[in-house]
């Protein structure tokens, strides 16, 4: 997985309550069992006039020049809700995504980007519109900085702080592999199931009938 | 904490199955079954395999085959999906070279995976269960912490029987009084939701609690469970009771002989105790709720059927949201739903398609006919749902009604790119998200109970079964 430290990002806004994961990535994009391939299915409901077609909608955000190579999203409340696919955020990071901010974020989503190099940073609405505001007035010029370890996102000459749980920071700094991570802790895994297995014998052993 | 300090249930499942704290506030935590489909699933076995690594416990894990298999009569591997039958194919292939539990199109015990775990005793009380699918919180209705995850984290799950993560705060949400007749579990979860907003659960273990809650059976109370993600909750569950244990007893793969009544005693075990703290705490008094509907395109733009389209004050919606999802929908402010014409009508999904929910939409339907130009589907939740409703003759009423009458799946509750509703189209659904899109390019989905749906497609407009003496009788 690609670390994340730090990020100065052209930032595209599309601030709308409940984007849902579907709409990020369609169910009908999801065309193979792959983690790829998946980068031009994003948002395609939205950013082609067709439905399954690839005809640009000059509409839509992504499509602007102004915003060609985003690797940053502003969005609304409850983003990446619906769905727990995680081909929304593989998706997303194949098209260059790197870091989201919106007031809230769907907690599987939210999970799924710390575990795909995606920063998921959680501001207020107000603050939200406010950074909106100053890269639509110049969205090649006006890029947001990202810095993870400070905690901080700069828009023009405001800071914003942001909160983000420390295994989360930690596998996004060092863009860790959790199951890595985890197997070092195989010997307590091992002596939990020991004395598990004597209190809650029908967990391991399922016959079925 | 002391040993004497009340606990949560939550509390009490978070313990039980904590193998180790680590830095950070994060835990390491016991993971006890597994659940995979093809949707999600495949790509979580597939993945797997090519990083080398094995699952730890393949007899705790299970696979079955819902979200892109057909549901129509006579169905094999191939679908209507745009390269379906390959994730069915290798799904089964990834499945048996694991070694794991698999539902297969073909088996009778196939079904959408949130009703057939219950159903076969995998989820059981006390156990911690996840499954890369948002409604998985759907089984903590067995006293169960069930939740949703991502293919990364299922892969974390399949192969270290572990998973890494924050403890969340938690809420209890009472529901008390008694629920008028024509009120269901599905009103009280769409309740929670537009009063407490789509983001009200968000970063919370939703417990479940209260006279009503009580009073509800084991199906129902897995429809209220079923949309806690809705709520942007972790999770969504119910203590355990009698109800639970009887409902339990005797299914394909719960705890045998002298386990079964150690495992009993041990599940009385887990309530919140007398004077546990929540995080926060709703109580909603249920005595005079109603049916309840979405007019919108989030599951929090819910009223009661007898109701209109609320003002962008009184919904609670953002000016943009509003205004977006009134164009969607194609309505206006202050429009009353009653009457809405409707073109489709669909009884299915992890929410309410058991066999509860079919006898109550059956006994809707029994003697009456879905009006003329409306498309009208039922999709039992499992093959044993199908077979139950076959016995006692509700496919009789549903087809003489003029449904379809289908295998089972998760069918037109999403679309996958094969099977759906028209661009347009108005359909009122007993599932759980009536997001843009979400049963077809631009469909218009009316989320609400197995009897508003029926009652809808008699009439041919939102109706209400309460209404019954004023539907047309064949
Ligand atoms: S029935 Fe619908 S909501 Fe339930 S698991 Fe299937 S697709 Fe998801």
């Amino acid at each position: 997985m690609q670390p994340f430290t730090q990020l100065t990002a052209v930032t595209a806004p599309l601030i709308r309550a409940n984007i849902d994961t579907d709409a990020i990535i369609p169910s009908r994009e999801m065309k193979t069992v792959s983690k790829t391939g998946l980068a031009d299915g994003l948002f395609a409901g939205w950013r082609y006039t067709q439905i399954g077609g690839r005809e640009i909608n000059p509409e839509f955000v992504l499509n602007q020049p102004a915003y060609a190579g985003a690797q940053a999203l502003l969005g609304g409340e409850n983003f990446g809700c619906g769905s727990s696919r995680e081909h929304a955020v593989w998706a997303l990071a194949e098209f260059g995504i790197r870091a989201i901010i919106a007031p809230s974020f769907a907690p599987i989503f939210q999970s799924n980007c710390v575990r795909n190099g995606i920063l998921p940073v959680r501001l207020g609405a107000d603050e939200v519109a406010a950074i909106a505001g100053w890269v639509t007035a110049n969205p090649v010029g006006n890029r947001v900085s990202f810095d993870l370890p400070q905690q901080v996102v700069t828009a023009a000459t405001r800071e914003f702080r942001f909160e983000l749980a420390s295994e989360p920071k930690e596998m996004l700094l060092e863009g860790l592999d959790a199951i890595d991570l985890t197997l070092k802790h195989s010997a307590a895994i091992a002596s939990f199931q020991r004395a598990d297995q004597t209190e809650r014998p029908w967990i391991y052993d399922i016959g079925g009938r | 904490m002391s040993a004497n300090t009340p606990q949560t249930l939550f509390e009490k499942l978070w313990r039980q199955h904590l193998v180790k704290e680590l830095p950070g506030g994060v835990a390491l935590l016991a993971i006890d079954r597994v659940f995979l489909h093809e949707r999600t699933g495949s790509i979580a076995l597939k993945s797997l395999r090519e990083a080398g690594r094995a699952i730890v416990d393949p007899s705790r894990v299970f696979c079955t085959m819902d979200h892109i298999v057909d549901t129509l009569p006579g169905r094999g591997d191939d679908t209507q999906m745009p390269g379906g039958k390959a994730f069915i194919i290798e799904t089964r292939e990834a499945a048996r070279a694991a070694g794991i539990h698999l539902f297969d199109v073909r088996d009778p015990d196939q079904g959408i995976v949130h009703v057939i775990s219950p159903e076969l005793g995998i989820v059981l009380p006390g156990t911690t269960i996840v499954c890369p699918d948002s409604h998985t919180c759907t089984q903590g209705a067995i006293g169960a912490f069930a939740w949703g995850i991502g293919s990364t984290e299922a892969e974390h799950a399949l192969a270290t029987g572990c998973l890494r993560m924050n403890k969340p705060k938690t809420m209890r949400v009472r529901f008390e009084g008694k629920l008028a007749a024509g009120v269901t579990a599905k009103d009280l979860s769409l309740v929670m939701i537009s009063r407490f907003g789509s983001v009200g659960g968000n970063g919370y273990a939703v417990e479940y609690a209260g006279s009503a809650v009580e009073a509800l059976d084991i199906e129902a109370r897995l429809t209220l469970c079923n949309m806690a993600t809705e709520f942007s909750a972790v999770t969504g569950f119910v203590a355990p009771d009698d109800k639970t244990f009887a409902y339990l007893q005797g299914r394909r793969f719960v705890p045998q002989a002298s386990d079964w009544d150690r495992a009993v005693e041990s599940w009385r075990q887990l309530r919140s105790d007398d004077g546990a703290v929540f995080d926060v705490e709703h109580v909603i008094d249920v005595s005079d709720l109603a049916p309840m509907i979405t007019w919108g395109t989030s599951p929090q733009h819910a009223v009661q059927v007898q109701e209109s389209v609320p003002s962008q004050a009184a919904s609670g919606a953002s000016e943009e949201g509003y205004a977006r999802a009134l164009a969607y929908m194609d309505i206006q402010p202050g429009l009353p739903l009653l009457g809405l014409k409707i073109d489709a009508a669909f009884v299915g999904s992890c929410t309410n398609s058991r066999v509860s929910d079919l006898r109550r939409a059956a006994a809707v339907l029994a003697g009456r006919q879905v009006a003329p130009g409306v498309r009208a589907i039922c999709v039992p939740g499992s093959m044993a749902v199908k077979r139950q409703a076959e016995a006692e003759g509700l496919d009789h009423i549903f087809k003489a009604a003029g449904f379809e009458w289908r295998e089972s799946g998760c069918s037109m509750c999403f679309f996958a790119g094969g099977e759906s509703f028209g661009a347009h189209e108005r359909v009122v659904s007993s599932t759980n998200r009536n997001f843009e899109s979400r049963q077809g390019p631009e469909t218009r989905t009316h989320i609400a109970s197995p009897e508003t749906v029926v009652a809808s497609a008699i009439a041919g407009r939102i109706a209400d079964a309460r209404d019954l003496a004023n539907l047309p009788v064949r």
